[in-house]
């Protein structure tokens, strides 16, 4: 099915085949449930290593439920559940014998809304590094400068890394979250929606960071805007009313997807 | 320890056996820490038990004695050691009821000029200061109206309901003389000016709470300020108003300090409510360090299970209005 | 056509009489209570000099001043705050952060509040059923756990509504980084909520500041000096209210000043509190 090109947002990244690349986490016929609702059915998809996969899907189609089951965020709260099985490295993170707090160190998450500790830039990034590592002074410096500078915040704050977080802008924050992620080191990095509170500026520089930040984690994102996941990923996954209806590479899903639905989707017709 | 190796800005990520033991180390902490808070919970609960349990054992020598008499006698002899609660329950009930029958109405009307008729500027100010003088400790009206509204009570006002009433049957009997200053009404005036601050604060949130919408359209239509208050915004706020008076209500009774020293400690139940008289806190407070022998002891802390059912009862009500209304509220 | 019913002067005229009695509700009501202060700051100023806050308690007919029972009192307050505002937290803590919808909470909620506004003349003879009576004898450590009897359900309130206030995005960031539960509570949630539960404890400390009642049989009074707790510890809210009835027109003077020094404390907690309560809302 091809699909005229009016309209259908441009593809940066070129389709890689998939057969060469190892998956880093691979969701396996997963249910999920907010009480007794079905939120999501079957949903069962790779999230390639060092690769970005977006999902994409119109308001209400479970791409944020999807994305919160990878570090099981739903954990927090009692109503919520998942069933069957997502792999990561080979360990299945849905059994109860998970550690989470060591499953979150290993994917990180970036939040729709910035969220800055109630605390100073410098806090912010070395309060999680404190955590697990016992640093002298000097290197926790440097890897609080180093976290900032590839979050491209270094030379914004370096001079007033004692101010509070929640000082600077909202674009500011949201590479601080980025930057406080990324400092603890983990594998995989989700962001939500990331920039949908942010202004366009702040997108390009969040949109080139992911971009960047691809060389050394495997990364997920869910976005309402489809440019930016036409920009942004290698692949791509849209949903709808809780069900994957399609997964490829993102060149392909947004000029000859399969599913006519999803070219719906893709061209503007809903959602 | 871990290698931080940096080149070219990536990053090399061999962090991971430590971060596993990191977080074992971590993971009895967290267990505790949820253990002790469920605990403290808990704690909360006992707490209200053992008073309870207290209370009960600290009574049962004079509820063994005295029986359910206990209830119903007015004698209190230390003496003969014979005890009986009417007076102190009796002396409870008319203060609070005095109390209530002056602080709601007054407190209802400044909620009211509060909310409808008051200056923007000067609403929170006047907000602020009624919530200060809520908190003004008890023991400032109690030594207040010993020394100051009892004797103008006593000298001015007293003589004058005497007179004025001494014609008219019942009332001549309620407002009998002779003027004391202290008694049950001069308890009672002093726990409603006690209590004003705190009905007329929760009612002035409540009010406060009615959407503008609703007043609007009331007064769309051509109300007056009065009927707006009247058919809209005493409906809406019904349920919590009763519960914020019951709340006032239960202060009013588990009041010591503002009563005791205007209640004039009299053990007897008398007609007049210009007579001394006598509430459970105030007999407790004036009572018990001297009291000699466990009967008396025993008694005064069967007035304390007493009071504190009362009380109970009248916040455990109070409680439930207020949830109700807090959840329409949302 | 005029459709004015017949009703309208009427309506007005109720209107008018509503609106007047408000008015004077107002006037009456709060003047009464600034009539109140107004008195308690002539007299207790008239007897206030350095004196009240450096010479003992005197005998009667002599001079003297509130020195024991001002420090009696702190002693208590801060003996009271150390107990009761830990104990308060956590069961704050666990309402708002693990068991925010279990029945558990519900339950200690609902008697939180009661304990919160119970007589506290009633906390007295409890503690004295527990701790004076088995002890045989009065004591500072009975007054102080009567006053911790009455901040812990202040504190409880205050920490349960404030933590509750913490936005779960916050959590979720904290989460996210694979903070424990207690780190998170301990390092991010508190330190969100710092200002309310400050608040919190200020409020506690102003309402046991005045109290009299609980003290009564607990840690009852103390002529002299002392630091003993073992054994019964002046306060100066007891000691207004054994210098107020007494006949002595000195003591009872002391004992307007003592009210005076006990009423500015706690409307000084308050506004503090107040200012506090505003800041943390603005961050």
């Amino acid at each position: 099915m091809n699909v005229a090109s009016v309209g259908v947002p441009t593809v940066t990244h070129a389709a890689v085949d998939p057969s060469t690349l190892a998956a880093k986490v691979s969701i396996d016929h997963l249910d999920f449930f907010y009480g007794e609702a079905k939120a999501l059915k079957d949903i069962s998809m790779p999230l390639y290593e060092k690769k970005v996969t977006a999902f994409i899907g119109p308001s209400g189609c479970g791409k944020s439920t999807l994305l919160r089951v990878l570090n099981r965020m739903y954990d927090l709260y009692p109503n919520q559940r998942a069933e069957g099985k997502v792999s990561f490295d080979g360990e299945d993170i849905l059994s109860p014998k998970q550690d989470l707090n060591l499953l979150r160190a290993r994917i990180g998450m970036v939040f729709q809304k910035p969220t800055p500790f109630p605390m100073s830039i410098y806090e912010n990034i070395a309060f999680g590094i404190r955590l697990y590592e016992k640093l002298p002074k000097s290197e926790l410096e440097g890897r609080v400068e180093h976290s900032l500078r590839r979050a491209a915040l270094w030379e914004e704050v370096k001079d007033k890394l004692a101010a509070n977080g929640l000082s600077l802008s909202g674009g500011q924050q949201q590479r601080l979250c980025i930057a406080r992620t990324v400092a603890v080191r983990p594998e995989v990095i989700l962001f939500d929606e990331p920039c949908s509170a942010l202004d366009p500026i702040s997108t390009a520089k969040i949109e080139e960071l992911i971009d960047e930040l691809k060389e050394d984690y495997t990364i997920v994102i869910v976005t309402h805007n489809m440019q930016q996941a036409a920009r942004v990923s290698d692949f791509t996954a849209f949903m709808y009313l809780g069900q994957l209806i399609e997964f490829d590479s993102t060149s392909r899903i947004f000029t000859s997807p399969k599913e006519r639905s999803t070219q719906d989707y893709i061209t503007g017709r809903f959602g | 320890m871990v290698d931080v190796a940096l080149s070219g800005g990536r990053d090399v990520i061999s962090a991971v056996p430590s971060r596993a033991k990191v977080l074992d180390r971590l993971r009895l902490g967290d267990i505790i820490f949820r253990n002790v808070t469920r605990g403290a919970a808990v704690l909360v609960l006992v707490i209200l038990g053992g008073v309870i349990v207290a209370l009960i054992s600290g009574s049962l020598p004079a509820l063994r004695e005295f029986g359910f008499n206990f209830l119903i006698t007015e004698r209190w002899n230390p003496v003969t050691e014979k005890f009986g609660a009417i007076a102190p329950i009796y002396g409870t009930v008319v203060t609070s009821f005095i109390a209530m029958l002056i602080a709601v109405p007054v407190g209802l009307l400044i909620a009211f000029f509060l909310t409808e008729l008051c200056p923007m500027a000067l609403r929170r100010p006047i907000g602020i200061a009624i919530e200060l003088l809520a908190g003004i400790p008890s023991i400032i009206y109690g030594i207040w109206g010993l020394f100051v509204f009892a004797p103008f009570l006593q000298e001015y006002v007293q003589p004058g309901l005497i007179a004025l009433f001494g014609n008219i049957p019942v009332l001549s009997t309620l407002f009998a003389g002779p003027p004391y200053g202290i008694g049950v009404l001069t308890a009672g005036l002093i726990l409603a000016i006690m209590v004003l601050p705190f009905i007329t604060s929760i009612s002035r949130d409540v009010f406060d709470a009615v959407p503008p919408v609703l007043k609007e359209a009331a007064y769309g239509v051509g109300c007056t300020t009065w009927e707006v208050v009247r058919y809209v915004v005493l409906p809406y706020t019904r349920v919590g108003v009763i519960g914020g008076v019951m709340l006032g209500l239960g202060r009013a009774l588990g009041e010591t300090m503002a009563v005791t020293f205007v209640i004039g400690n009299a053990h007897k139940i008398s007609g007049s409510i210009l007579a001394p008289g006598t509430t459970i806190s105030a007999t407790i407070a004036n009572e018990f360090t001297e009291a000699v022998g466990d009967i008396y002891t025993s008694a005064l802390i069967a007035l304390g299970l007493i009071l504190f059912i009362i009380t109970f009862i009248v916040l455990a009500i109070a409680r439930y209005m207020l949830l109700r209304i807090e959840r329409r509220i949302g | 056509m005029s459709v004015m019913p017949d009703t309208y002067p009427a309506r007005r005229r109720r209107n008018g009489i509503a609106v007047g009695l408000a008015y004077a509700a107002t006037i009456v009501g709060l003047g009464w209570l600034v009539l109140i202060l107004g008195v308690l700051l002539w007299q207790g100023f008239s007897g206030l000099s350095l004196k009240v806050f450096t010479e003992m308690t005197p005998p009667p007919g002599a001079d003297g001043g509130l020195l024991n029972p001002i420090l009696g009192s702190l002693v208590l307050t801060v003996i009271a705050v150390v107990i009761g505002t830990p104990i308060g937290i956590l069961a704050g803590t666990y309402m708002a952060e693990y068991g925010r919808h279990d029945r558990l909470t519900s339950v200690v909620r609902f008697i939180n509040d009661i304990l919160l506004s119970a007589p506290s003349i009633v906390i007295g003879l409890f503690v004295y059923e527990i701790m004076v009576y088995p002890m045989g004898h009065f004591s500072g450590w009975a007054g102080a756990v009567a006053l911790a009897l009455l901040v812990i359900p202040v504190v409880v309130r205050t920490t349960e509504d404030m933590l509750v206030l913490v936005p779960n995005p916050l959590r979720e960031a904290a989460a996210s980084i694979g903070l424990p539960r207690s780190l998170m509570i301990m390092r991010i949630a508190y330190r969100a909520a710092r200002a309310g539960m400050i608040t919190g404890v200020l409020l506690a400390i102003a309402r046991i500041s005045g109290e009299t009642a609980p003290l009564l049989f607990t840690a009852l009074n103390n002529q002299f000096w002392s630091t003993n707790l073992n054994a019964p510890i002046a306060s100066l809210p007891v000691v207004i209210f054994q210098f107020a009835l007494s006949p002595y027109a000195d003591w009872q003077k002391l004992a307007w000043t003592g009210a005076l020094i006990i009423t500015f404390t706690v409307l000084a907690l308050s506004i503090i509190a107040r200012a506090l309560a505003a800041t943390g809302k603005q961050s």
